[in-house]
C-alpha cells in the first residue's frame, strides 16, 4: 500500500482538475487573445477559470492574476509592492520563517537598498504581533507574513496583523503567503484585511504549473515582465490555459470546512499515538494546521528513516521539499536543537488522506525505531 | 567539405610487435566511442589512422569531442578531403581553414606528397598555397621556424589538408592492459582513480555498496550519473551494487566502535576483490589518498591492504585534494560528486575512528562475529549495470 503524505509538497490531479484541462486540452485550445471563434472559446474558457477561482476565494475575479505558480505570484507581490511604495519609504517586514520565494526575494529587496526587517518566531515559527508593532515605523511599504507555515503548519495571526496595520493606520501594504492555507483553512482575503494574497494550484489537488496573485482593488503594483497587454499588462504572457483550467477545476473542489473535522480528528489520534512512542518529539503544536505534523525521531538522521519508510510505501519529506535535503531553516529559525531539525520529519495530509495511510505511517516509523540503528 | 579526423597513436608506436594489435584496439575503441553518431571507416597508414564518416550528416564537433576523450591518442587533427588538383587544394585549404588564420599572425605551409604522380614537389605545393593565402588573408606573415599555425598539405591516395594537431587525450588503448575493478564511491576521488587507471589501458568494472535505508537510492543514481561521466573515456563501466547494510549493521552491533570504518572498508575490499575475481579482473582501483581521512593513514591503509591478493592500484595516493579537485573538475565529475545525497552513512560513523589500528586487532575484532556468511551473500545478490555515455 502506498501511503502518499507529503501533500504540503504536493498533490495528485484531482478527477475535476482533469476534466477542466481536458477541456483545454481537446477543446478550447485557442489563444485567448485571437480575435476569432477559436480564441473567443478559449478567453470563455478563461474566464469560466477566473470565476471559479473567485468563488473559491470569495473574491471578485478581476482581483485576480494568474502567475505560474506560487513563487511567481510571491515574487511579483514583494518586487511589484516595494516599488510601487518606494516614494512613501523602504522598509519591508517579513518573517523568519516564510518560504525562500519570499525570503530570497526580500534579500534581494535589501541587496537593492530597501530596508528589510525580519520579524522573528518563537519555538513554533510563529509571529507575535509585539514584534511586529515593535517594527513597525511609518516608512513601512510592506509586511508579508504566510497564512500557515509550510513545515510546522502553524497558524499564523494575519488577521490580527491586518487589523495592527490599520490602527497603526500604517500605509504598508500587507501580503499573505497562503500558498499552505489555501483549500484547508476557510480563507477570504477581504475578510482577513490584506492587499495581497498568494495560492497555488498544486497544493489543491491542481497541475504544477499555476499559481495566482490576489490584489485587493485599488492596489496598485508595479509589473516584473513586460509584454503583451493580458491580465492588464501586469502579467504579460499568453495565458496558459491547461494549467489554469486545472487550477480552476481543483478550485471548484475546495471546501475546507467540509473536511477540518475530519482531518482534525485524524491528525488528534495520529499524534497521540506518536506521543506514546518513545523517542519521538511533536514539533508542531497542538493548535496548528491538522493538516500538517511535524515531527523528529532525534536519534536518527531524518533522510535515513525517510528511505525507511519510502521502502516501505509510505512518503513523508525531511524539510520542505523546496529545500531538497539542506538542514530546515524554519526549524532553525524557530529555535530548535541542531539534533532535532537534523532529525525532523513532515508528515502532511490533505483532505483525501485516510485513517490506514496514517497508521502505516505509524507502522512506519515503530519499525524504523526497532530496525534502524542509532546514531553515534 | 568532407572532412576526416587524422588520429596519432601515443606510445603504442613504442611497443613493436604488438603495434598492430594496439592499433586493432584502438580502432575498435573508437569505432564504438563514435557508434552512437554514425558508422565511421578506419584507414592505419604509417602512424597515422584516418577516421572516416561514412556519411555526411554527422555531427563533426561532437566526433571531435568523443576522439579527443580517448585513449591511446597522443594528437589529433581535423583534415578537409579534397580532389587532386592545386586550385581546389588552394580553394580548399582558404575554405576550410580561413577563420583559424585569421586569428593568428605567423603561419607556414607543409606539403607532403607521398604520391609521386602528383605532378608538383612538396615545396611547390606549399609555395603555390601559402602564397594564395597571403594573398587572400591580411595581416599575415610566413614564419617557417616558429609559425603560430602549420598548414599541412598532404597528398597521398586523396588530398588532406589541416591545420594545428590538437593534444589527444594520451595514455594507452582501453583494454590494453586488461580489466580492474574500482571502488566508486560516490565522492570526489574515486572517479578521479577510476579515469587514471583506465588512462593505463585498463577496462573498468566498479562496485558500489548500498546501505538502505542508511543511504538512499538518489545516492545511489548519483554513482551512476558519476560511472557515465567516468565512462566519456574509459568507455563502457559493469557497475556492480552491493547489498551492504546487513553488514554494516553486524559490525555496529559486535565490533568495537572504533574500528568501525576499517572494519567494514576490509569488508568491502573482500566483496570488491571476490566480484573482481569472478568477473577476470586483475587489480583493485580506489581513490585514496595518503593521510586524507583516518581511514588512509599509513597504519590503516596497511590494514585495508591486507585483505587484498590483488594488487590494489591508488593512483591519487601522492596528490593534494586540489590536485585531485582539479582532474575532477576537467573529467567533469566534481558536481556531480557534490550534490548532497552522500553519507547519510553517518549513523555508523565513529565518533573517534582508530587510526593506529594494526591487521592483528582487526582480525580479533573481525572474529567477535561469524561474516563469512553475509560476505557470501553480499556478492551473491550484487547487481549490476553497463554504463556507457
Amino acid at each position: 500500500m502506498q501511503a502518499y503524505l507529503d501533500n504540503s509538497a504536493t498533490t495528485p490531479l484531482c478527477e475535476t482538475a482533469k476534466q477542466w484541462m481536458r477541456r483545454a486540452v481537446e477543446q478550447d485550445w485557442g489563444n485567448p487573445s485571437s480575435l476569432h471563434e477559436v480564441g473567443l472559446n478559449a478567453e470563455t474558457l478563461l474566464s469560466d477559470c477566473r470565476a471559479a477561482l473567485a468563488k473559491a476565494l470569495r473574491c471578485k475575479e478581476k482581483e485576480l492574476l494568474f502567475t505560474s505558480g506560487g513563487t511567481e505570484a510571491n515574487n511579483l507581490a514583494l518586487f511589484g509592492a516595494a516599488y510601487a511604495q518606494q516614494k512613501n519609504g523602504s522598509r519591508i517586514l517579513v518573517s523568519a520563517v516564510e518560504h525562500p520565494s519570499v525570503l530570497k526575494a526580500a534579500q534581494q529587496l535589501a541587496a537593492e537598498g530597501f530596508d528589510v526587517r525580519v520579524i522573528p518566531v518563537d519555538r513554533f515559527g510563529v509571529v507575535s504581533l509585539k514584534d511586529v508593532e515593535a517594527l513597525l515605523d511609518d516608512k513601512t511599504i510592506l509586511v508579508s507574513v504566510m497564512a500557515v507555515n509550510n513545515e510546522l503548519g502553524s497558524i499564523e495571526p494575519v488577521e490580527a496583523i491586518a487589523a495592527l496595520l490599520k490602527k497603526k493606520r500604517s500605509r504598508a501594504l500587507f501580503h499573505i503567503d497562503a500558498v499552505q492555507a489555501f483549500g484547508k483553512l476557510p480563507l477570504s482575503p477581504q475578510k482577513l484585511g490584506c492587499d495581497l494574497l498568494t495560492v497555488s494550484a498544486h497544493k489543491i489537488h491542481g497541475p504544477k504549473g499555476a499559481g495566482a496573485l490576489w490584489i485587493k482593488p485599488g492596489v496598485t503594483i508595479r509589473p516584473r515582465t513586460f509584454g503583451g497587454e493580458q491580465q492588464n499588462g501586469l502579467r504579460p504572457g499568453t495565458e496558459p490555459t491547461v494549467a489554469i483550467a486545472g487550477f480552476a477545476g481543483a478550485a471548484t473542489k475546495v471546501a475546507p470546512e467540509q473536511h477540518l473535522a475530519r482531518v482534525t480528528a485524524l491528525r488528534d489520534g495520529f499524534v497521540a499515538a506518536l506521543r506514546k512512542l518513545p523517542d519521538v518529539v511533536v514539533n508542531s503544536a497542538d493548535d496548528a494546521l491538522p493538516y500538517i505534523v511535524n515531527l523528529a525521531l532525534p536519534h536518527h538522521p531524518a533522510e535515513v528513516v525517510l528511505n525507511f519508510l519510502s521502502d516501505r510505501g509510505v512518503c513523508v519529506s525531511s524539510g520542505s521539499a523546496c529545500a531538497k535535503g539542506h538542514r530546515s531553516p524554519v526549524l532553525t529559525a524557530a529555535g530548535l536543537d541542531p539534533a532535532i531539525v537534523s532529525s525532523s520529519l513532515r508528515v502532511s495530509l490533505s483532505t483525501e488522506t485516510t485513517e490506514a495511510e496514517l497508521q502505516a505511517c505509524l507502522d512506519g516509523i515503530r519499525a524504523a525505531l526497532d530496525t534502524i540503528r542509532r546514531k553515534g | 567539405m568532407k572532412k576526416v579526423i587524422l588520429v596519432k597513436n601515443g606510445e603504442i608506436v613504442l611497443k613493436g610487435l604488438n603495434r598492430s594489435t594496439f592499433e586493432d584496439i584502438l580502432i575498435k575503441n573508437m569505432r564504438r566511442r563514435l557508434a552512437p553518431l554514425g558508422t565511421f571507416t578506419f584507414r592505419k597508414s604509417q602512424s597515422t589512422i584516418v577516421a572516416e564518416p561514412d556519411s555526411d550528416d554527422i555531427d563533426f564537433d561532437e566526433a571531435v569531442e568523443r576522439i579527443s576523450r580517448v585513449f591511446g591518442i597522443v594528437g589529433f587533427s581535423v583534415a578537409a578531403v579534397c580532389e587532386k588538383n592545386i586550385d581546389d587544394i588552394k580553394r580548399t585549404a582558404l575554405e576550410f581553414l580561413g577563420d583559424d588564420l585569421r586569428n593568428v599572425r605567423t603561419f607556414k605551409v607543409n606539403g607532403k606528397r607521398s604520391d609521386k604522380k602528383f605532378p608538383m614537389t612538396s615545396p611547390e605545393i606549399a609555395a603555390e598555397v601559402g602564397a594564395h593565402i597571403l594573398s587572400n588573408i591580411h595581416p599575415l606573415k610566413v614564419d617557417v621556424h616558429e609559425p603560430e599555425l602549420t598548414v599541412t598539405v598532404e597528398v597521398r591516395d586523396q588530398v588532406l589538408i589541416h591545420g594545428n594537431q590538437r593534444k589527444g587525450a594520451g595514455g594507452l588503448p582501453i583494454g590494453s592492459s586488461g580489466k580492474a575493478c574500482l571502488l566508486l564511491s560516490g565522492g570526489i576521488d574515486s572517479p578521479v582513480a577510476g579515469y587514471m587507471m583506465s588512462k593505463r589501458g585498463l577496462m573498468l568494472d566498479a562496485v558500489h555498496f548500498v546501505s538502505p535505508p542508511y543511504t538512499s537510492k538518489r545516492a545511489e543514481l548519483k554513482v551512476h550519473a558519476l560511472a557515465k561521466l567516468v565512462s566519456r573515456y574509459s568507455g563502457r563501466i559493469k557497475l556492480y551494487v552491493v547489498p551492504f547494510t546487513e553488514i554494516q549493521e553486524a559490525i555496529k552491533d559486535h565490533c568495537p566502535e572504533d574500528m568501525f570504518t576499517l572494519i567494514m572498508r576490509r569488508h568491502m575490499m573482500r566483496i570488491a576483490q571476490q566480484i573482481a575475481e569472478n568477473d577476470g579482473c586483475k587489480a583493485l582501483i580506489t581513490g585514496e589518498s595518503l593521510g586524507q581521512v583516518a581511514s588512509q593513514t599509513i597504519d590503516s591503509l596497511a590494514c585495508t591492504n591486507a585483505v587484498a591478493a590483488m594488487p590494489v592500484f591508488r593512483p591519487l595516493i601522492g596528490m593534494d585534494k586540489d590536485e585531485i579537485i582539479e582532474i575532477a573538475r576537467r573529467i567533469d565529475t566534481f558536481e556531480t560528486s557534490l550534490e548532497p545525497y552522500e553519507d547519510c552513512c553517518t549513523v555508523f560513523t565513529p565518533k573517534h575512528p582508530k587510526t593506529r589500528a594494526t591487521a592483528a586487532m582487526l582480525e580479533e575484532a573481525e572474529a567477535l562475529f561469524d561474516f563469512a556468511p553475509l560476505l557470501e551473500r553480499a556478492v551473491k545478490e550484487a547487481r549490476y549495470t553497463y554504463l556507457e555515455a
